[in-house]
């Protein structure tokens, strides 16, 4: 059971000057070593005395890491720019608008200005059960408290559970899915990566104790966002319970690009729904070359919740979701919220 | 090296959950010592086989006995490759994520599970009804022979009892393979009561924290076992001086002089050429 002591246990500071330096400490570390970025994340876990890492590698001191840069077509951001400085820089107001709205939905100003992308797409699941520290199967164990008859679980996935039924709980994910980015990984043998944001994040039938592809040793270093979805027609919505600093109940992102009056072609993704934030490529598919209008939404909606299984408390998933979706695919102006 | 890992209840009471994966590894190196020593061994020993003068004798004398003799039903080979098809992938779909080779292994897992569960019952019925029951089985009847198999081993001739239908070392494994089979096939079904499948309404709290927990663990123990007794079957099956046995279980058949060779006709008779019939 978790107990926050609010004070930080002990252990090896490593505060690299380069990605070289801090793979040989993860390396020497193994498992027992901790990446830190923002810290917004790791502290919780560090202070709850649930996890309690040898050495924590501290990336803010790696230059590399930092900074917004053009890369082919479009931008390369590194994975410790802060999201303040994503919201703030230029190209992405300019460019790549739906990521400065996901960038700016998430928490609050301070929290912003210290959190990281890189940590904001890589950080662990809000699901109360597991952060409490209990033998979850997250947590390496044989039982989903979250989905037992007595859980509270109006938080948790509707759908892609498999034994373990938490969320990702990053606004920036749906968004850089929508615009096609790359996520840079270097592995721990010192390769480079290069991965789809869809397939950077991994479900619960793949790796039930990971978020992401990211093993021990690997470090995300950069996300690049091609030109391909540039300025196109972006719709973001983070549905929560409160409006600053709070996570996604449901989030939605797309990027559209029109011709004329029909959808030539789009890129949807929804978190707060599954394990894992998910592209809608069916979706996706059955609007291409339609109308974009309440007729092309509502059956895009109807095939987005395809499979959703509810949990006790989390039914509500369901409408907002089809709704989310519809609002994507016709935007808000028209239509009405149905039930 | 691990053998059990343990979490925390709700209660904060500590709760067994699985058995370390430590033990993949030990069964592994388990099943590839042994293959490594007997492949020493069989190539130092002397394992005297019958006599070919003494063979050839007994085929004059049983010259009515067909030139195939029908060793395994297409019903039973049928059950022993569909059989081998789900263990490998019951043992694929659990233990290469444990070894870091990482995909959606859950569905196929348990889907493999209740093929093998099916092939397991039809087995149990088609052996109980059709085939002579007790000849896989071993017993205290079967010390003489155990005593003979090792004198020859040691490079002995004997003329005390050879075996019947199955080798000695093919029943021990019998034995082994049920107990490992049967445990993780219960303990299987009950877990599959805690993930989400089209057959049962999922409910976790089915056990205590406690009995899952034995549960988990015996299900990883006759996994891990699973793992070494398939290494030990295969390297058998691929053995030169078995391949006889294997291609019987494509094939079905053995030749009578193999029969009359490695079998004791007394103790597995089988119908002859004129009509007459036994137990397969």
């Amino acid at each position: 059971m978790a107990v926050i002591r609010d004070v930080m246990p002990a252990f090896e500071l490593f505060q690299p000057a380069s990605i070289e330096d801090a793979q040989a400490v993860l390396d020497r570390y193994g498992s027992n070593a901790w990446v830190l970025a923002g810290g917004l994340d790791s502290f919780d876990w560090l202070k709850d005395r649930i996890k309690r890492p040898q050495a924590l590698v501290d990336l803010a001191g790696i230059p590399e890491l930092k900074g917004i840069r053009p890369w082919q077509d479009g931008i390369e951001i590194g994975a410790m720019t802060t999201l303040t400085e994503v919201v703030r820089h230029p190209v992405v107001r300019e460019r790549y608008a739906i990521l400065l709205e996901a960038a700016e939905a998430a928490a609050s100003p301070q929290i912003r200005n210290q959190g990281t992308i890189g940590g904001n797409v890589s950080q662990d699941t809000r699901c109360w059960y597991y952060r409490a520290g209990w033998s979850c199967y997250r947590a390496g164990g044989n039982i989903c408290y979250a989905d037992t008859p007595e859980a509270i679980n109006r938080e948790h996935a509707i759908l892609g559970a498999d034994r373990c039924v938490a969320v990702s709980p990053s606004d920036t994910a749906p968004a850089l899915i929508a615009l096609d980015a790359q996520m840079v990984v270097r592995t721990a043998g010192g390769g480079e990566l290069t991965i789809a944001a869809e397939d950077y994040f991994i479900g619960p039938a793949t790796d039930i104790t990971r978020m992401t592809i990211l093993q021990s040793g690997d470090l995300l270093t950069a996300i690049r966002l091609p030109g391909t979805w540039g300025g196109a027609r972006f719709y973001f919505e983070k549905v929560r319970d409160r409006q600053v600093w709070d996570f996604a109940l449901v989030s939605v992102a797309s990027a559209m690009v029109m011709n004329g009056s029909s959808i030539e072609r789009m890129r949807l993704a929804v978190n707060g729904v599954a394990a894992r934030p998910l592209r809608l490529e069916a979706v996706e598919e059955i609007v291409r070359g339609k109308p974009r209008n309440e007729a092309t939404a509502v059956i895009a909606a109807n095939l987005a919740i395809e499979g959703a299984q509810p949990l006790k408390f989390n039914a509500y998933k369901v409408p907002l979701m089809r709704n989310l979706v519809k609002r994507a695919i016709r935007g808000v102006e028209a239509g009405s919220w149905t039930s | 090296m691990d053998v059990l890992t343990w979490g925390r209840s709700p209660w904060d009471q500590p709760i067994l959950t699985h058995v370390s994966w430590d033990l993949l590894w030990a069964s592994l190196f388990a099943g590839v010592a042994f293959l490594i020593a007997h492949a020493g061994y069989m190539v130092l020993s002397a394992h005297r086989k019958r006599q070919a003068a003494e063979t050839d004798a007994l085929e004059a004398a049983r010259a009515h006995l067909p030139a195939r003799i029908v060793r395994h039903s297409l019903a039973a080979r049928m059950f022993h490759w569909v059989m081998a098809a789900a263990m490998f992938t019951l043992l694929i779909t659990a233990f290469l994520p444990i070894a870091g080779i990482q995909f959606a292994w859950v569905t196929w897992h348990w889907a493999a599970g209740l093929v093998l569960t099916a092939s397991i019952l039809f087995h149990i019925v088609h052996a109980t009804v059709w085939l002579d029951f007790w000849s896989i089985w071993v017993g205290p009847r079967d010390i003489p022979e155990l005593k003979a198999e090792v004198l020859r081993e040691l490079g002995h001739d004997v003329s005390g009892p050879k075996p019947g239908k199955y080798p000695l070392g093919n029943r021990l494994y019998h034995l082994a393979i049920v107990a490992a089979g049967l445990s993780v096939v219960a303990t299987g079904l009950f877990m599959m009561v805690r993930v989400r499948t089209p057959f049962f309404t999922r409910n976790p709290y089915l056990f205590s924290d406690t009995t899952w927990g034995f549960t988990y663990v015996l299900h990883g123990m006759a996994g891990v076992a699973l793992v070494g007794l398939v290494i030990a079957h295969v390297y058998f099956a691929v053995r030169p001086e078995k391949w006889w046995i294997t291609k019987s279980m494509i094939l079905g058949w053995i030749t009578r002089r193999q029969y009359l060779e490695h079998h004791d006709p007394d103790r597995w008779s089988v119908g002859d050429a004129r009509g007459t019939s036994a137990p397969l």
